[in-house]
């Protein structure tokens, strides 16, 4: 349910987006042009959060959840491996919205059933939500922005960040097996695992899936926006699902989620107010020109600093305009920042201080030692690498 | 269990994943007759946490809290954990399920008991000090109440015990 109790930053970016216009720190036609080029991106969003709504639907994390405790019962660290294949794809391909709502409490539940301890796992899963998020444009809101913006085809953005996306991945990987040690050598017995229920594969909606990451690849390199072969995948569930009733009209349009797409529209256009009254000039000197190998690694420092300061969304509009002359290779670099950056204080955003005065006025703050230092062993790590892999990608096949 | 009395009465049982059987099985091996047990789980108040962190950071898209869908589940399981061992414990016993940081809750709820039994809970191949994870040598560190540490499975062998100090190794 979009209750605003839940997000106040949304209920609050529409009313300072209409304020910006009135008072004139942004002109009403450059709003509307913000709001036009934000437009296909935010369809394109809505179409990947009812694509992974109705694969949901459809029992494909079920399914996922059935092969984990097949496979991993007894054995914790494979069991860690499967979570981290599962959780890295899933984020890659239905984005990190998917992994963290839909995929996270599978993820515990096969835990629990495989009586094992759920930590590991379910850090993963968060984890791996920010940092697995660098593939395609797809996997995160803050690419789709980048890639609308920057003016890359679906397929070599992809190619641009397979490598720092396996990067990324080994580094948590690495990490993890250590950080946890104790936990994935335990050797639970697996008698509990009997009441594993076998959750058939949806062949049909994979396939779906499958054929609109194809369709994305062709979309774009015919010329046509790959919201398009979004659109085109999320009708197809949808209808099948409609005509099954499995799913209800309204359960598709609240998970396409309006409340939340208005936020970015205003999201956008207040911070290209702010931007264009001073906090670009006042941002310029912060981030070197070019794409050397110097200026790519302090890009991605200051997008992740940025991103913990105030939350990735904010901080990839504001770095976008800045980084664009430089190329494509700034671009991803920015990207790298701002989707492996908020690993190191949960979300980086200003919603985690909300949360701790929230949590603090219950009686019970957060543990958050154990969950800063994992970040602090694999955030800037895992930067270094996916930064060198991207820097190596770029001299071997070009900006 | 003070200085003067030696009767234990009072007997804690921590139970953890993969582990309980262990702990709970010691207890019925070595607790005297007329014990009255309490079986303690502690769900990590971390984990929900986490999730409900990584949510926020999505500022709350995707429409449902899957912390709150965590949450319920892990009391589910909270509560099939401690069915499962007070069926293998066979008697009668109290339940305790807690959520917050495992070592802190475990050393306030057995403040008062005669006995804490608890697995160890790092490193099971080898004798050591890394045979103890961080909670497990918290509460061994800091607890009030004397405590029965067991190996979850079968102890390694004393031939995994590392070389005295300050002597070489055959090898040298």
């Amino acid at each position: 349910m979009s209750r605003p109790r839940d997000r106040p930053e949304a209920v609050a970016a529409v009313p300072a987006a209409a304020i910006l216009i009135a008072i004139g720190a942004i002109s009403g036609s450059r709003a509307l042009a913000e709001a036009r080029q934000l437009g296909p991106v935010i369809g394109f969003l809505a179409a990947i959060l009812v694509l992974a709504h109705l694969c949901d639907d459809d029992g494909l994390f079920q399914a996922c959840g059935g092969w984990m405790a097949r496979a991993g019962a007894g054995r914790p660290g494979r069991l860690l491996a499967q979570v981290f294949v599962i959780a890295s794809v899933t984020t890659a391909v239905l984005s990190l919205d998917a992994t963290v709502v839909l995929l996270t409490p599978v993820v515990f539940a096969t835990a629990a059933k495989l009586d094992v301890r759920a930590r590991p796992q379910v850090y993963a899963c968060t984890h791996l939500a920010n940092s697995a998020s660098l593939l395609l444009p797809v996997s995160n809101l803050t690419n789709l922005l980048a890639f609308a913006a920057s003016g890359l085809a679906f397929g070599r953005f992809a190619a641009l960040m397979a490598v720092p996306w396996l990067a990324a991945i080994g580094v948590e990987y690495a990490v993890f097996g250590r950080f946890f040690a104790a936990d994935l050598h335990q050797r639970p017995r697996p008698q509990r695992a009997e009441r594993i229920e076998d959750a058939p594969l949806p062949v049909f909606t994979l396939t779906v899936v499958a054929l609109t990451l194809a369709g994305f690849a062709a979309a774009s390199a015919a010329g046509l926006n790959p919201a398009w072969a979004a659109f085109a995948g999320a009708a197809v569930l949808a209808v099948r699902a409609l005509a099954r009733r499995r799913v209800s009209a309204v359960a598709l349009v609240r998970a396409a989620d309006v409340p939340f797409l208005l936020f970015v529209l205003a999201l956008g256009i207040v911070v290209k107010a702010l931007v264009s009254n001073g906090l670009g000039r006042a941002l310029t000197p912060l981030l070197p020109g070019g794409t050397s190998l110097p200026a790519l690694l302090a890009i991605a420092a200051v997008a992740a600093a940025l991103a913990n300061v105030c939350n990735n969304l904010p901080a990839v509009l504001v770095l976008l305009p800045l980084a664009m002359p430089s190329g494509a290779g700034a671009v991803l670099a920015v990207l790298l920042g701002v989707n492996i950056g908020p690993n190191l204080t949960y979300t980086g955003s200003l919603a985690t201080l909300l949360w701790r005065r929230i949590l603090r006025q219950h009686g019970s703050a957060p543990d958050l030692g154990e969950f800063t230092r994992l970040g602090l062993l694999t955030v800037p790590a895992g930067l270094v690498v996916a930064v060198l892999a991207l820097w190596a990608g770029l001299r071997l096949i070009g900006g | 269990m003070t200085g003067g009395s030696t009767q234990v009465r009072s007997v804690y049982i921590w139970v953890t994943e993969g582990t309980w059987r262990a702990s709970v099985d010691a207890a019925l091996n070595l607790a005297p007759a007329g014990a009255e047990f309490t079986l303690l789980h502690v769900t990590p108040a971390a984990v929900t946490d986490a999730v409900r962190g990584a949510y926020l950071g999505l500022f709350g898209r995707g429409g449902r809290d899957p912390g709150a869908k965590v949450a319920e589940l892990a009391a589910a399981a909270a509560a099939d954990l401690l069915a499962a061992a007070a069926d293998r414990l066979g008697s009668r016993c109290e339940r305790l399920e807690i959520q917050g940081q495992a070592e802190r809750a475990v050393v306030r709820a057995a403040a008062a008991a005669d006995l804490l039994v608890m697995a160890r809970d790092g490193d099971q191949s080898r004798l050591g000090p890394k045979s103890l994870g961080r909670a497990a040598r918290f509460i061994v560190d800091h607890a009030a109440c004397p405590v029965l540490l067991v190996w979850p499975e079968t102890a390694p062998g004393v031939g995994t015990l590392p070389p005295p100090p300050h002597q070489p190794s055959p090898r040298d």
